[in-house]
């Protein structure tokens, strides 16, 4: 009746296929799609340069996987994004050196999801109006040094990253892999990722069993703070500069890569890999579309459309598998 | 007298599946006006599904049902209502943020011009609570009364309709005794009134005082129908679980258990601002204490006092030492452990696996290097507790919530086993679960006690104290009343002190 052996690696296979099957087949439909339509999109040059795109949303999305899963939401991270790659160009404005320079932008993502984490969890305010508070205080904080004018970035070791290439791919996309892998590991194979997905289940349980469901909070939040400062560093070392809208309503795109790879916005349930795919999607989506010149207008009524369709087969093949047995 | 013998609603071959699991097979039932008609049977049994399709809720695959001699094809709970069948259910259906009033009419609210009428809502609902004799508020917010009282207005939701057949699912699972007799007069009125009533419960007791006939319920099948008179418990729960089951209570030891001892546990003057008075006792290693009162009376403050969820003032001594418990993960530190009474709000996260849920409470022992998990003790201790427990699910990956309650309660148990707690706490632990899984809970914990393990068990139902604990406290209006060996108390003196009475 039970099954304690190890996952041989087909079942493995298996199961990551019911779970992430439907999107992935998604994913590859539209891939098929806009390489039939434009034959460029499958060139190898376009194939990095989506990856390239998706980075910085998949990065703050990896963040914001972290913080749903708590069954929490920030809505802030577009403007930590901008705020961290700010405080990077004024260190480097100010001859700090690179590495003092990337440390004070990372801290400062941390200390801003510390800030939305402690609101959060100690006060007990709900995180979705934390958030949408700290968004607007960021992000008139971006503004601060430069009256609204972007600063520009002239370091070569800082704008390297952006826009160089180690062995034929661009940095960005290292810096991509490997803290998808960091995100995926932490998440699924630590104490630390064990507790989040216990209290973003059942909050009193966690507690009743002696997990500091607070401290885990706050924990989540600042490493979401983090993530979202990582991709302000990648932002504003493309555009070699950093700029006061950069990441503009990119909590809502990392909102929906994390909701496309069924995670669940009630707490929980959902998965790095799952995030990753969601991010992807929406990058095909994007570029796919560039590609066919589609107007702007029109690329945001399809976005909209296909994460409503994706969220609604995914809820729908979810709830198939009926618990009759249990019901009576 | 009760005006003859005449069958108000009558099923022949209901049969449903899900997913092509048959839940319910070529299913009869008679039941009479003036009469109280059970139905009993394990978790599984069928029970539920069955009420879900008398209440419009499911519709059945086959078979034909008949209310008052017409053919009766329910679409939904209102259109049950509609046609005179009524539902009390158990598992709460209520909307916290509004009064009493407004949830006992929900959905048919008396309203002029499409508009609700709050003079006639609250006028009819005190009316209704009256008659009832129910100690209700109609002004007061649900979600600020107890799970007891909630039960009580679950139940005045469910008669605001006027119904020929009205169905009672496990009403007394949260009651005390006394909350538990207003209930039971209730029903008498209601049969008084030549209605019929369909009455679930797993409490032999009280299905042996109330019924009238009785339908035992095994695998989605009819096993058969009894009169009351022509039965008793032990024939019943043969019929139930398909064997004959020796006795619910495991066996005590012959020597008195942690007699000479010292406590493992003293707790001297715990006090808890407005829920707890000042309460004082011990537990030896190996002892069973038993906590018994009316829903109310403050037993569960004082284990979330002990289990530091309430702050609280006072002396509490583990193992001779002076304890400090701010916190949850300091009692668990200590070798504390707690099932608590609500296992889904407060004792499983639904959505996990097994395996996480058992380990949830012993993840520091599980910190390997560099913080990652071990999981190879994981799967070890999962496996263990899982043998040790008799869990039945189909694997270890599988969320919790496809398993049965009596299988998640073991899953709760199996949790707090998992830290080999030198204290046990438990409370209500065996609340909403049926006999066969009762048994395996009181053999486990019987079990844990003889291995030195000092249990403290919460608890509403008094031959459950009776039969599992070495002394018994009883605690009424947030104080300690009494505490003893069942040997020197009688079942009328426990009542008298948790109702208050002078002894």
């Amino acid at each position: 009746m039970n099954d304690f052996a190890f996952l041989s690696p087909n079942a493995r296979l298996r199961r990551s296929l019911r779970q992430f099957g439907g999107i992935f087949l998604a994913l590859v439909v539209l891939c098929v799609f806009f390489s039939v339509v434009n034959p460029r999109f499958s060139s190898l040059a376009n194939v990095t340069n989506i990856l390239q795109q998706v980075a910085v949303v998949a990065i703050a999305a990896f963040g914001m996987t972290w913080v749903i899963l708590l069954g929490e939401i920030d809505l802030s991270i577009g403007s930590i994004l901008a705020v961290s790659g700010m405080v990077g160009a004024q260190a480097l404005a100010l001859n700090l050196g690179f590495f003092p320079a990337l440390s004070l932008a990372l801290g400062s993502g941390c200390l801003m999801g510390l800030v939305n984490g402690i609101a959060t969890a100690r006060f007990a305010l709900p995180s979705f109006i934390v958030t949408v508070a700290t968004m607007g205080i960021y992000r008139g904080m971006v503004n601060l040094p430069t009256k609204g004018a972007p600063e520009m970035i002239t370091e070569p070791a800082w704008t390297a990253i952006g826009n160089y290439s180690l062995f034929d791919l661009p940095i960005v996309v290292w810096v991509l892999v490997a803290l998808f892998f960091l995100n995926h590991v932490v998440l699924s194979r630590s104490v630390f990722g064990r507790r989040v997905y216990l209290t973003g289940g059942n909050p009193e349980a966690a507690r009743y069993s002696g997990i500091p469901t607070t401290r885990v909070k706050i924990a989540a939040f600042t490493l979401c703070g983090l993530m979202a400062g990582i991709s302000g560093i990648l932002l504003s070392s493309r555009l070699y500069s950093a700029q006061t809208n950069a990441g503009v309503g990119y909590e809502l795109d990392a909102i929906a890569a994390a909701v496309l790879g069924g995670t669940s916005l009630s707490g929980g349930v959902g998965t790095m890999i799952g995030t990753l795919i969601g991010a992807l999607m929406i990058g095909v989506l994007n570029n796919g579309m560039n590609m066919l010149s589609v107007p702007y207008f029109y690329q945001l009524m399809i976005k909209g459309v296909a994460i409503l369709l994706a969220v609604w087969l995914d809820v729908r093949a979810k709830n198939k598998p009926s618990t009759a047995r249990n019901e009576a | 007298m009760k005006s003859g013998e005449d069958v108000v609603l009558q099923l022949r071959g209901i049969g449903k599946s899900f997913a092509g699991v048959p839940a319910l097979e070529n299913m009869g039932l008679s039941v009479r006006r003036g009469r109280v008609h059970t139905l009993l049977g394990e978790n599984g049994a069928g029970k539920s599904t069955l009420m879900k399709i008398l209440a419009g809720v499911h519709r059945p695959d086959r078979g034909e049902m008949r209310l008052n001699g017409h053919l009766y094809q329910p679409d939904s709970p209102r259109d049950a209502f509609r046609r005179g069948l009524a539902v009390v259910f158990q598992e709460l259906s209520l909307s916290n943020n509004l009064s009493v009033a407004e949830n006992i009419f929900a959905n048919h609210e008396p309203s002029r011009w499409g508009f609700v009428d709050d003079r006639r809502l609250k006028q009819k609902a005190s009316e209704l609570i009256a008659a009832l004799g129910l100690p209700l508020a109609p002004d007061a917010r649900v979600g600020a009364l107890s799970i007891a009282k909630r039960q009580l207005v679950e139940i005045a939701k469910g008669l605001s309709h006027e119904a020929d057949v009205v169905i009672f699912d496990e009403p007394t699972a949260s009651l005390s005794e006394r909350e538990a007799e207003s209930v039971f007069s209730i029903i008498a009125s209601l049969t008084a009134q030549d209605k019929a009533v369909i009455y679930i419960s797993h409490r032999m007791e009280e299905i042996m005082r109330l019924s009238d006939e009785i339908t035992v319920m095994r695998d989605g099948k009819k096993i058969e129908t009894l009169k009351k008179t022509a039965t008793s418990i032990a024939d019943l729960i043969a019929l139930m679980v398909g064997r004959r089951m020796e006795r619910i209570y495991p066996p005590r030891p012959d020597r008195i258990p942690g007699g000479k001892a010292k406590p493992v546990l003293s707790v001297i003057d715990l006090v808890v601002p407005g829920k707890v008075k000042g309460v004082t006792f011990d537990v030896r290693p190996g002892e069973i204490l038993g906590f018994f009162g009316l829903v109310g009376a403050g037993r569960s403050d004082v284990m979330n006092a002990l289990f530091g969820i309430l702050p609280a003032t006072g002396a509490i001594f583990v193992a001779g030492k002076r304890a400090r418990i701010p916190s949850p993960d300091r009692a668990i530190a200590l070798g504390m452990g707690y099932v608590t009474e609500n296992r889904k709000e407060e004792g499983l996260v639904l959505t996990a696996s097994v395996a996480k849920n058992i380990t949830m409470a012993m993840l520091p022992a599980l910190r390997g290097r560099l913080g990652f998990l071990d999981r190879r003790r994981e799967e070890r201790e999962t496996a263990t507790a899982i043998d040790l427990l008799g869990i039945r699910s189909a694997s270890t990956k599988v969320p919790v919530n496809t398993l049965s309650g009596g299988n998640q309660q073991k899953i709760v148990l199996a949790k707090w086993l998992a830290i080999h707690p030198r204290i046990l706490i438990l409370d209500e632990p065996t609340r909403g679960i049926d006999v066969g899984a009762k048994c395996a809970v009181y053999r486990i914990i019987r079990a844990l006690a003889a291995a030195g393990t000092a249990i403290v068990m919460v608890s509403s139902e008094l031959p459950e104290v009776l039969g599992m604990c070495d002394r018994i406290a009883v605690m009424a209006e947030k104080k300690l009343r009494l505490i003893d060996t069942p040997a020197r108390l009688s079942p009328q003196k426990i009542m008298a002190a948790a109702t208050g009475a002078p002894a």
